[in-house]
């Protein structure tokens, strides 16, 4: 890098200069604008979760609310997605279902990312008999498929919404044990951790302020891409009557009771189905376009 | 410089007799090293690549991670103290405060996702109870002395928007926002171009001159070294083979690696032709020498260098490990 003749030239320089003077974020929030497939995603998730949000002042009917006079009844300009067995709308049920679906996917990432995160960067760091023992648990834990340990711990931990969240948590968390461990493996060998040492800063700040910032990036785009897996374990295990409890919505409860009557009425199971994998590839693409925006190679 | 005779004062930094040897390795990396440095004078280490100079200090700022190597330290005093290298408590309060370190690489020695002027500030707070904004005045006053034009609006920059030189500058007012009283360069000036080095190497001086810290500058650029040794310690295969006033060892080199040393740099004036090397490869830990680890490529080579070398003093603080020494001499004799 050449070093400019007068400082007069650096300030000029960089006040001309619009990309080189912005902080990183704006640089990430350029690229990630100019990919569509991710901006499509952003738009996906934007959607679910207003509707989610607003679901209470929406002018529909409550999700519980049965109506024995419109039992199964096909979309109509009554009720725009049909009724389901019990007569309840499903529009109704698909917009409360929403909450507990993003709640699942959002509050499951966070515990995991709450446990995952931490426990990485302690083994990654300190290496040694640390990170023997959490790397051996944390491939103990991979070693089950994701969703049979997620059923597994439901089951043990009992049939609710914030049970199946807990489940699904821990089953997610080993994955962010394993790649925050191998970012701080590579982070930990950089000249400005060495450096934050030779100035003398405790190890707890070293880790707070030079280690956790430099692996986030990876990190947050596999909690995006994990969100929509926790998306999809959620309606499993409601599938399964082990997540959120009739008759309380959800999309996975939705599509079990559907599941009884796909030849009567299979507007029960599509547009819960639907709205699963609208959601899910809202976040996926999302996590793509994530990923390749945070892609320091491409800077 | 100061008026004080720094000649009275007791040396800043004393090393006698400091060994490391990695763990698992079959001889010691670092055999009985030896040096000292004094306030306001620079200390210059010079050795080839993998001659153990950059573990030397990387070892005195307890910055080798933790049980890899295993540390006979001999005597070091630091400011008068006995330094503990096995406490790594006190050994955080000295580093930074005390004694502090560039390093070689300002391109990625400063943290990507922060912006400078934090980055100092944090540098304060580690070793003071300043507030936030002493802290930032400290940070802005130090990046003007380090030559940073507008330093307050500098303080918002991240790293990616400064040079090289510009960067390293930072890394010198990051390390010397505390007034150290050692300041250790590893090879501060090799990833940058000539111009920016000597504009390195000259803001270095300065800010020797204007606080009196003692400075330990490690390289292999012998051009460095005679710009702003005042003592030089030189080292082959972690050991050190030579020691004394800069000018001794430029002018009057005693020891035979030394020699080879000093005439392998390339002179502007005289005949041209090859430049002149020493032949042969630096044993590797696995087949070092017994007694002088120079040994093997010596010229002068002879049986009783199979046992250790005496450290001859030859006068002025000049020191060379080598049977022979002084060379003219003992070469004579031995004929």
């Amino acid at each position: 890098m050449a070093q400019p003749a007068t400082p007069v030239t650096i300030d000029a320089e960089s006040a001309a200069d619009p990309v080189l003077s912005a902080r990183p974020e704006n640089r990430v929030w350029k690229k990630f604008r100019k990919h569509r497939s991710a901006m499509l995603g952003g738009v996906l998730v934007t959607f679910f979760v207003l509707i989610a949000l607003v679901a209470p002042i929406l002018p529909i009917p409550d999700p519980v609310a049965t109506d024995w006079g419109a039992v199964r009844k096909a979309p109509s300009a009554a009720h725009w997605l049909g009724t389901d067995e019990l007569g309840r709308d499903v529009l109704s049920r698909l917009v409360w279902g929403a909450q507990a679906s993003l709640l699942a996917g959002v509050v499951s990432v966070a515990i995991a990312l709450g446990f995952g995160v931490p426990l990485g960067i302690i083994a990654g760091y300190f290496g040694g008999w640390t990170d023997a023992i959490i790397s051996r648990c944390t491939e103990a834990l991979l070693a089950a498929p994701f969703l049979i340990l997620a059923i597994a711990l439901a089951a043990f931990l009992g049939p609710s919404l914030t049970n199946a969240m807990i489940a699904i948590g821990i089953s997610a968390t080993p994955v962010f044990i394993r790649l925050t461990r191998g970012q701080v493996l590579s982070v930990a060998a950089e000249d400005y951790v060495e450096s934050a040492r030779a100035i003398g800063l405790s190890t707890p700040r070293i880790l707070r302020r030079y280690i956790l910032p430099n692996v986030l990036p990876p990190v947050l785009v596999q909690a995006t891409l994990t969100v929509a897996t926790a998306i999809i374990a959620e309606a499993s295990l409601s599938f399964l009557g082990l997540g959120q409890q009739p008759p309380s919505p959800s999309w996975g409860s939705m599509l079990n009771t559907a599941k009884n009557f796909l030849n009567q009425a299979p507007w029960m199971a599509l547009w819960p189905g639907v709205a699963i994998f609208l959601v899910v590839l809202g976040f996926n693409l999302l996590g793509d376009g994530l990923r390749d925006a945070l892609d320091p190679r491409e800077h | 410089m100061s008026l004080v005779n720094t000649e009275a004062q007791p040396d800043l930094l004393v090393v006698q007799d400091f060994s490391l040897r990695f763990r698992g390795a079959p001889s010691d990396q670092i055999n009985r090293v030896s040096f000292s440095v004094g306030s306001g004078k620079t200390l210059c280490i010079v050795g080839e690549s993998g001659c153990g100079k950059s573990v030397t200090s990387l070892a005195m700022m307890g910055l080798l991670p933790a049980g890899a190597a295993q540390i006979n330290s001999g005597k070091m005093l630091f400011e008068g103290q006995a330094m503990n290298l096995a406490d790594p408590k006190a050994m955080r309060k000295i580093r930074g405060s005390r004694m502090t370190m560039i390093f070689q690489e300002p391109m990625s020695s400063l943290n990507p996702v922060f912006r400078i002027g934090d980055q100092i500030v944090e540098a304060v707070k580690a070793h003071s109870d300043a507030t936030d904004a002493q802290a930032r005045d400290r940070a802005v006053a130090m990046l003007q002395r380090v030559g940073i034009p507008a330093p307050a609006k500098r303080m918002r920059d991240y790293p990616h928007q400064l040079s090289g030189g510009m960067r390293q500058r930072v890394m010198i007012a990051m390390a010397l926002v505390n007034d150290p009283a050692l300041l250790i360069a590893d090879e501060p000036t090799t990833a940058l171009d000539v111009t920016i080095q000597a504009q390195i190497l000259e803001l270095i001086r300065d800010l020797q001159a204007e606080t009196g810290m003692g400075t330990i500058m490690i390289t292999h650029d012998l051009g460095v070294v005679a710009e702003i040794a005042d003592t030089v310690a030189v080292m082959y295969a972690g050991t050190v083979v030579e020691t004394g006033p800069a000018e001794r060892i430029f002018n009057d080199p005693q020891h035979p690696y030394t020699i080879g040393l000093m005439s392998s740099i390339p002179q502007l004036t005289g005949a041209r032709g090859r430049l002149s090397t020493v032949p042969g490869m630096v044993p590797t830990a696995r087949n070092m020498p017994a007694g002088c680890r120079f040994s093997t490529r010596c010229p002068f080579a002879r049986p009783v260098c199979t046992t250790e070398p005496p450290l001859v003093e030859i006068g002025d603080g000049h020191q060379a490990a080598c049977h022979f020494a002084p060379l003219e001499i003992k070469l004579k004799e031995s004929a």
